[in-house]
């Protein structure tokens, strides 16, 4: 084997602790997209996402590429990704994905499109015989840097700084039109979407007796929406009022809450604490309910610290407990 | 480990997302879905630059970078322009232009 070939061999490789943190990352990455693509919610979509663009954060970092990679972390993950999370909460929470298709075997032909290209892609890297590079960021100590892009004095003096010098020198220098470009696509970007944002108030804003009078006009809701009645147990929001027979009252949970599916139905739990009740008759109301925990929520419960403190066990009442607290306040 | 390694995860990242805007319906989630390809394009033209020790591979992925947040802000706009008079955020209902 020659010297060159040597060369050209230890080039190729990068160090031991980079491969580890690629097969890790990597696959998180991997895990990541795929959990993207097939997750059910969108907002699970989206976090899956996020940590995906994390991890290419993390291989920006160590390909050498340092501001490339907080601008992934600041920009993607922190704004851009926040602004899918804004508009989810906004639009899309309660929108399902249809399992319709459009599209006769749309879904066949896609997965079978995805497969072949991904199979293409591959196989064309594979296929390119990179063998090897003119250089990589971690190189040994000894070797001297070579820049082909630019080769005046300056730039070179820019990119030995370090990452941001030498990107700032190309940017304002090499691509300094590129660069005013993308502020005026910025700024369009801004003006677009503040143009298809607005909405325009075509009729002025009903005051709240115009609504009140059109709720009795319309007689469908006058009163307002029910609440948790006379045997509810619960006064959460994501469970449903009972009515009077024990079913329950649609009009009492929010829409978004029953999109999502997180409402918590007690409705049988109630109804038979309900027959239990009026079994056990009015008299006495705290025997009644048969799940409530037994001990009352005003009655003490001696701590260890009390019955430390406190000479005489028997005064577990609730003078007994006000004066123990007050001991270990003062 | 041979830094190809990365173009292939950024070959399968982009098919990955390439797939998903072909499966998904939610307008939300197909948007993702390009912001995942964009993704894996940068991570190729970083290594491609840390290969050719050249910084224009940065550089065109920082533009990348730029033109994926305007796409996001104008597309996110649109798509809340289209729920609002839809009521839909899926890619299937917005078919008014339909022929």
């Amino acid at each position: 084997m020659s010297p060159g070939m040597d060369f050209a061999a230890e080039v190729t490789k990068t160090s031991t602790g980079e491969a580890l943190q690629f097969w890790v990352l990597a696959a998180v990455a991997l895990i990541g997209a795929l959990a993207t693509v097939f997750m059910k919610k969108a907002v699970h979509s989206a976090l899956a996402l996020v940590t995906t663009m994390m991890c290419l954060a993390i291989f920006y970092l160590a390909q050498g590429a340092v501001f490339l990679g907080i601008v992934q972390i600041v920009v993607y993950t922190g704004a851009i990704m926040m602004l899918f999370l804004f508009v989810l909460m906004l639009v899309g929470v309660s929108s399902v994905d249809s399992l319709k298709e459009t599209l006769k075997g749309q879904r066949i032909a896609a997965a079978g499109l995805g497969l072949g290209f991904g199979i293409l892609l591959t196989a064309a890297i594979a296929n390119a015989s990179i063998t090897h590079f003119t250089a990589l960021a971690t190189k040994s100590a000894g070797s001297r840097p070579v820049y082909p892009a630019e080769t005046d004095d300056e730039a070179l003096r820019a990119v030995s700084q370090g990452n941001v010098q030498g990107l700032a020198h190309q940017i304002f220098t090499k691509y300094i039109w590129a660069f005013e470009m993308t502020s005026a696509l910025l700024i369009t970007a801004a003006v677009g979407a503040m143009v298809l944002a607005h909405r325009e108030r075509l009729v002025p804003r009903k005051t709240q007796r115009e609504l009140s009078e059109e709720r009795v006009r319309d007689n469908k809701q006058v009163a307002p929406l029910p609440t948790p009645g006379v045997y509810a147990r619960h006064n959460a929001v994501d469970v449903p009022a009972l009515l009077p027979d024990g079913s329950v009252s649609e009009l009492s949970i929010n829409g978004t809450l029953r999109a999502r599916g997180q409402i918590r139905d007690v409705s049988a739990e109630a109804v038979h604490s309900v027959a239990a009740l009026e079994t056990a008759g009015a008299d006495d109301d705290d025997e009644a309910w048969p799940d409530e925990s037994d001990a009352p929520a005003s009655a003490p419960v001696p701590t260890a610290r009390q019955e430390h403190e406190d000479p005489d066990p028997g005064s577990g009442d609730e003078v007994g407990a006000g004066a123990g607290s007050k001991e270990g306040r003062s | 480990m041979n830094p190809v390694n990365y173009l292939y995860l950024s070959a399968l990242l982009f098919t990955i997302g390439a797939a998903g805007v072909l499966l998904r319906r939610n307008a939300i989630v197909v948007f993702m879905c390009v912001e995942l390809m964009l993704n894996a394009c940068n991570l190729a033209f970083v290594t491609f630059g840390r290969m050719h020790d050249n910084l224009d591979g940065q550089i065109i992925a920082f533009f990348t970078m730029v033109v994926a947040a305007c796409e996001v802000v104008v597309g996110l706009s649109i798509i809340i322009a289209i729920f609002r008079s839809r009521r839909s955020a899926s890619v299937d209902d917005a078919s008014l232009m339909k022929w």
